[in-house]
């Protein structure tokens, strides 16, 4: 079933990807996030925007190790770690960060 | 770097090479080449590419699809630093066959682990005898 959103309807993929990148929104993100049983804080929203600004200048979600080296490059070791992103996104941070972030599924996760 | 960061060398590390031969747009050969690069990135081989022919345009700096109405994916290739690919490897007589020069191509950089992650350039010019030699060592070759 599509997103609904304040009347409007916003499609996706059977994974959950939003299928227009320019549809996203917060409050999107806020709906994706419900449907993937993630309450979002802080720590999750500065993830997402990060993998926001690094398709915004690369166009591409980056595959998870990559993000997390990246993160620990731009935040520091204590977030750029397994531990602290799968506690944040369970079934995957790149998957799920990214779903919500309103970008396509990583490339290189397969 | 730290001892766990260190991955050993198995026997089953292949040297791959993709090579890139044709325009960036109007065929879907380099943006699948590219993916399919990113993709492999992820088994832990030594890989590297090579851009010949028309495929030297697809590493043009300052590209601009707007009017073909395609995605510019060329802001992409920046990113294969972080896949650890970082041996682009560009012909210089399909670059001087185009009057290109290596100053017309975007600046693709990765940061070297081993070397206090000292950024350093991926594209390597290199004249056609010398990518024979480079074709030649390879174990798998995938053209595009």
């Amino acid at each position: 079933m599509p997103y609904q959103l304040n009347g409007t309807v916003v499609e996706h993929d059977e994974e959950g990807y939003i299928q227009e990148l320019d549809k996203w929104s917060k409050e999107l993100a806020e709906l994706i996030a419900e449907d993937e049983k993630i309450e979002m804080t802080d720590e999750h929203w500065e993830v997402v925007n990060f993998l926001r600004d690094y398709y915004e200048e690369y166009q591409i979600a980056p595959a998870v190790r990559v993000l997390i080296k990246a993160i620990k490059k731009s935040m520091g070791k204590d977030k750029g770690n397994n531990k602290y992103l799968y506690t944040l996104f369970p079934y995957g941070p790149a998957k799920q960060a990214c779903k919500i972030a309103g970008l396509p599924k990583p490339t290189g996760c397969v | 770097m730290s001892a766990d960061a260190q991955v050993p060398e198995s026997d089953d590390r292949k040297k791959f090479l993709y090579v890139n031969r044709r325009a960036p747009y109007g065929t879907i050969y380099a943006l699948e080449s590219l993916e399919v690069v990113l993709i492999g990135a992820a088994f832990d081989q030594d890989v590297s590419i090579a851009f010949f022919d028309d495929g030297v345009y697809q590493i043009l700096k300052n590209q601009d699809t707007s009017g073909i109405g395609m995605k510019n994916f060329s802001p992409t290739y920046r990113a294969l630093g972080d896949y650890e690919v970082t041996k682009l490897y560009v012909e210089k007589e399909s670059l001087d066959e185009r009057g290109l020069s290596p100053d017309d191509l975007m600046e693709i950089t990765y940061e070297d682990e081993d070397d206090d992650w000292e950024e350093k350039p991926s594209i390597r010019v290199v004249e056609r005898a010398k990518l024979s030699e480079i074709m030649a060592e390879q174990d798998v070759i995938l053209s595009f």
